[in-house]
């Protein structure tokens, strides 16, 4: 164990009980900022992996604004405040979302486990990506994928609009 | 110096707590929730495996962000479409049937 390992292991644990929290809560807008709680975990994962962009990319696009637009669309459905008990999912769905979560993670880490070369694993030599090394990446190895995504945010914008313009006619009588 | 073993258990926890998500949820907000919680997981594992081997076309800091972004689109429209569905039914309730089926 070494110290960058300790300071996973935290951030880590920081991120998956947040997760946990994220997806039991009763609390509609509590789901929702548990998942800053877990985004940010992650962010401190990826920092700690040496990728500094990414983490910081992840936590202006995820943490400010994805979740800003998840807790407005819980708003603009009217979400509940408080605890969420018309909502609330039975026992037997409860147990088998359990089931079936707990069975993928294993087999993930039976699939994983061998990769990493068992316990503890092979060790990572850190060597942080600088931002001009990954500008150069994307600006020359990785340029049409990079202009192929612009369209895809372009076309999802506009199908955004176009969806919720659809909706709008088909509303009013 | 971290052990590798570390980000495979984070992502593997990640994906299976989203998909427990995904499963449990009967807002269909909260079911987009999961599905970050997935991506999450996919995003650990790229970042990590990327430090662990390095290859020619190196896209280490490259391919999680095209992961972002695209999850970022997905859940735009998503939400435009959970939007709509509220305004033509008044529920996302993902379990009640719409009065087609009933």
């Amino acid at each position: 164990m070494t110290g960058l390992d300790l300071a996973f292991a935290a951030a880590a644990a920081v991120a998956a009980s947040a997760g946990l929290l994220a997806v039991t809560t009763r609390h509609v807008v509590h789901a929702a900022l548990w998942l800053v709680v877990a985004l940010l975990g992650v962010a401190g994962v990826v920092l700690l992996l040496g990728a500094e962009l990414v983490a910081l990319v992840l936590v202006l696009v995820y943490v400010g604004a994805v979740v800003v637009l998840v807790l407005f669309a819980l708003m603009l459905t009217r979400a509940p405040i408080g605890p969420d008990r018309a909502h609330a999912a039975g026992p037997g769905r409860t147990i088998l979302a359990a089931v079936v979560g707990g069975a993928t993670t294993a087999l993930l880490l039976s699939v994983l486990y061998p990769l990493a070369g068992g316990w503890p694993g092979q060790l990572l030599t850190r060597r942080p990506v600088s931002t001009s090394q990954v500008a150069a990446q994307v600006f020359s190895t990785w340029v049409w994928p990079f202009e192929a995504l612009s369209l895809l945010l372009l076309a999802a914008l506009v199908a955004a609009l176009a969806v919720s313009r659809i909706a709008a006619r088909g509303s009013t009588p | 110096m971290i052990h590798l073993i570390g980000p495979f258990v984070l992502a593997a926890l990640l994906v299976g707590i989203g998909l427990a998500g995904v499963l449990l949820r009967r807002n269909a907000v909260l079911v987009l929730i999961g599905v970050e919680l997935i991506l999450a997981g996919a995003l650990v594992l790229a970042v990590s495996i990327s430090i662990a081997r390095p290859a020619a076309h190196a896209a280490s800091s490259v391919l999680p962000l095209f992961v972002m972004t695209i999850a970022a689109a997905e859940v735009v429209l998503a939400l435009a479409v959970i939007l709509a569905v509220y305004r033509l039914r008044g529920s996302i309730d993902l379990d009640t049937p719409s009065e087609e089926a009933r």
